[in-house]
């Protein structure tokens, strides 16, 4: 099949065929989705993850591609014309350490492995892409950069997708994050978030006998309690995630450091602004009652930005994913496409196929429906590059 | 053969030949056909991945291999289904050759795959490997490409995970060196040039395959090595660092038992290699301990070390592939 397409109902009217081929690569999605899930890549240390994404798209005849100073890595397919180019990323870190066991297991229906859904099978998606296209004869009007972001999670701050949109040449016309996980996700918005560490640092000479107070522990405890007391609205949307504490080494030694890593959402930029207040002056109160060393470094912080959710590209997703049967799950987002987003650049976030076990060692993606996520990301990017999505001035 | 001049020249690391169009280009001018087998008994974990992986680089992406066969020995689990699933042909050892009549052991899989197997050259890969990765074929296949003189392609394993000094122990398993590298040594030398004799992944001619006998258990990669010494030397051998490979460890008493089908293996061979045993006075009685509370007690495990003749001797082989 190839043919350039009038209208999105011809797009849609085209879905079987594309799906046919889909499948017909299975064996080539799921080789690099294990071949990249054995690979290591925990944020800042994404290189060799990145260099087998810029082997595969050498290898699909990509003659642009290149990794950037900030470990990006970057696969150019240019289009017929020069002015619009459509940016497609997928996230190359993920949460696991390098020393975790990383051995993916095949199943007839489902692949296991540490990051296998996050973000391995979107760094999988966009290694496959190329020969998926040219087995499907389309040649698109819009350039295609392919990127796997470097730096993206937690103390990375989407560092490289920043990086990026700050210094690239190239004039990007849209954007699709590609999330390995969950199909029907649609974002076309960022949620206000503010990423902080808590530490607490107590004297080695702290007086144990002190009850109530002993130890980094007691006084974490307590930071999180009065965290816990902030009054949050219901409207605008807002939460604190409490993600991790860390102290200890034993039975009876007492602890002299502890860290609490939290995140604040909301959909109000405001409330994250006073939220953030509230918390510097639990620090500073905590601090003076216990005489401990209390410190909050802000790690990353966004503000709350989107498309309209009448935008052309909002509702032409919609409209496909409603023509695959998928309901879309709106959720916003705080990652890549944040950063797209306050660059003045429409993009929206879609996820593959069913997961599950998140960050666990034996994180689960389907296999089946997979393909129909792979349609419904080729759809889409035949909207954007026929114009459909296109707002009028 | 110089054995140091052959280590030098006849070992190899697979980062020398990743470059796949390049061997694709020598297979075509040669001529050849290549087939991968994967000899399989209750390997669902492993074997969809292997698969998967071969069939996607090795077949679709590249196309070095002509057919990737799966020969199973009667698995319980999905192993059959898992491969077939993802796109390899699956054949039951039983069915093969049926009036051959059936015998229990990896030996005899890979005995009945030159008769099943179309390639001139046929790679046998383990479908136990955690770690599986193209270069485990393509790192065996390649030096007979490169090589017309080479016959039989081993691979060994070495990359430890940590290692602190500049010089590091390099060898195989427990068996082959406390059991294969001493006879080897006594006996012949030469042979102990060969890293890891007992690896489960070799790339080997049918010009060879078809003229050597097959034992039907642990003793088929010995007897390989010594019978292929013996008709074409050592400079028919090469051998491939494929760097780690994952797989399950094995209990020390089931390597007793292999290393007792290894010996038998060997010393089956001793007379024809110039040694003198008298195999009828040879117990095949494998003697172990195992111990409840206090008492113990002896098992017995008879190993027999059964073998298949090499199979241009049977008519069927002699008709399907038109040898005189």
């Amino acid at each position: 099949m190839s043919r350039t397409y009038a209208s999105i109902e011809e797009i849609i009217g085209d879905l079987p065929a594309i799906r046919e081929v889909c499948v017909s690569l299975r064996e080539t999605l799921l080789a690099n989705l294990v071949m990249i899930g054995e690979i290591p890549a925990p944020t800042f240390k994404e290189e060799a993850r990145v260099d087998f994404l810029l082997q595969r798209f050498s290898e699909c005849g990509l003659t642009n591609t290149s990794s950037d100073e900030c470990g990006n890595g970057l696969g150019i397919l240019p289009g017929k014309t020069r002015d619009r180019n459509i940016l497609l990323l997928a996230h190359a870190d993920t949460v696991f350490s390098e020393r975790r066991d990383h051995t993916v297991s095949v199943h007839t229906d489902h692949i296991h492995g540490p990051g296998i859904a996050d973000n391995s099978l979107g760094l999988a998606v966009l290694a496959t892409l190329p020969t998926l296209l040219e087995k499907l004869g389309l040649e698109l009007d819009s350039g295609l950069i392919l990127m796997g972001a470097a730096r993206s999670l937690g103390r990375g701050d989407l560092e490289g997708t920043r990086f990026f949109l700050e210094n690239n040449k190239i004039p990007v016309t849209a954007g699709i994050c590609v999330e390995g996980v969950q199909l029907g996700r649609l974002s076309y918005a960022s949620a206000g978030m503010l990423r902080g560490e808590v530490t607490c640092r107590v004297p080695e000479e702290y007086d144990w006998i002190r009850r109530g107070a002993t130890g980094a522990i007691l006084i974490l405890n307590e930071v999180i309690n009065r965290i816990l007391s902030i009054s949050l609205p219901r409207r605008p949307k807002t939460s604190i995630v409490l993600g991790s504490v860390e102290a200890g080494a034993g039975f009876n030694i007492i602890p002299t450091e502890g860290t609490l890593c939290f995140e604040v959402r909301s959909e109000s930029a405001e409330i994250v602004q006073q939220i953030a207040l509230e918390l510097d002056d639990i620090m500073e109160d905590v601090a003076s009652q216990t005489g401990a060393e209390v410190t909050l470094d802000v790690i990353a912080r966004r503000e709350p930005a989107g498309l309209p959710i009448g935008h052309s590209l909002v509702k032409q997703t919609r409209e496909i994913m409603s023509s695959l049967e998928l309901l879309p799950h709106i959720t916003p987002s705080i990652s890549e496409l944040s950063t797209l987003i306050a660059h003045g650049i429409p993009a929206v976030t879609l996820g593959i196929t069913d997961g599950e076990r998140l960050h666990e060692q034996r994180e689960t993606v389907k296999i089946d429906p997979i393909f129909t996520g792979l349609v419904q990301l080729v759809a889409v990017l035949l909207a954007i590059d026929g114009g459909f999505c296109d707002e009028s001035e | 053969m110089n054995l140091n001049k052959w280590i030098k020249e006849n070992t190899f690391h697979h980062s020398q030949f990743w470059d796949i169009k390049q061997l694709i280009e020598e297979k075509e001018k040669q001529g050849l056909t290549i087939s991968l087998c994967l000899p399989t008994l209750n390997e669902e974990k492993t074997i969809g991945k292997e698969i998967i992986l071969f069939k996607s680089e090795l077949m679709d992406r590249y196309p070095l291999l002509d057919e990737i066969a799966v020969i199973d020995s009667g698995s319980t689990d999905q192993t059959r289904e898992i491969a077939a699933a993802y796109g390899a042909d699956v054949y039951l050892s039983a069915d093969i050759l049926p009036q051959v009549g059936e015998k229990k052991g990896k030996g005899e899989n890979l005995w009945k795959a030159v008769y099943q197997l179309k390639g001139d050259i046929i790679c046998y890969v383990d479908a136990d490997i955690a770690n599986i990765h193209p270069r485990f074929a393509y790192g065996l296949i390649a030096p007979l490409l490169y090589n017309k003189e080479m016959k039989y392609v081993k691979a060994f394993y070495d990359r430890p995970l940590a290692f602190s000094h500049g010089i590091r122990p390099s060898g195989g398993g427990r068996v082959t060196e406390i059991l294969v590298r001493p006879l080897f040594s006594l006996f012949f030398p030469d042979l102990t040039g060969l890293i890891q004799p007992l690896s489960g992944e070799y790339a080997v001619r049918r010009e060879v395959l078809e003229k050597i006998p097959f034992p039907i258990g642990y003793g088929v990669e010995t007897s390989h090595i010594l019978d292929v010494y013996k008709e074409w030397g050592l400079e028919a051998f090469g051998q491939t660092d494929l760097d780690q490979r994952v797989h399950r460890n094995q209990e020390t008493l089931s390597l007793g038992k292999m290393a007792f089908g290894i010996l038998r293996a060997f010393l089956a061979r001793s007379a024809s290699m110039g040694l003198d045993v008298d195999m009828s006075k040879l117990s095949s009685i494998m003697r172990q301990f195992q111990a409840h509370d206090e008492n113990y007690e002896q098992t017995e495990c008879e190993i027999v070390e059964e073998e298949r003749p090499p199979m241009i001797t049977l008519p069927e082989y002699r008709e399907k592939f038109g040898r005189d």
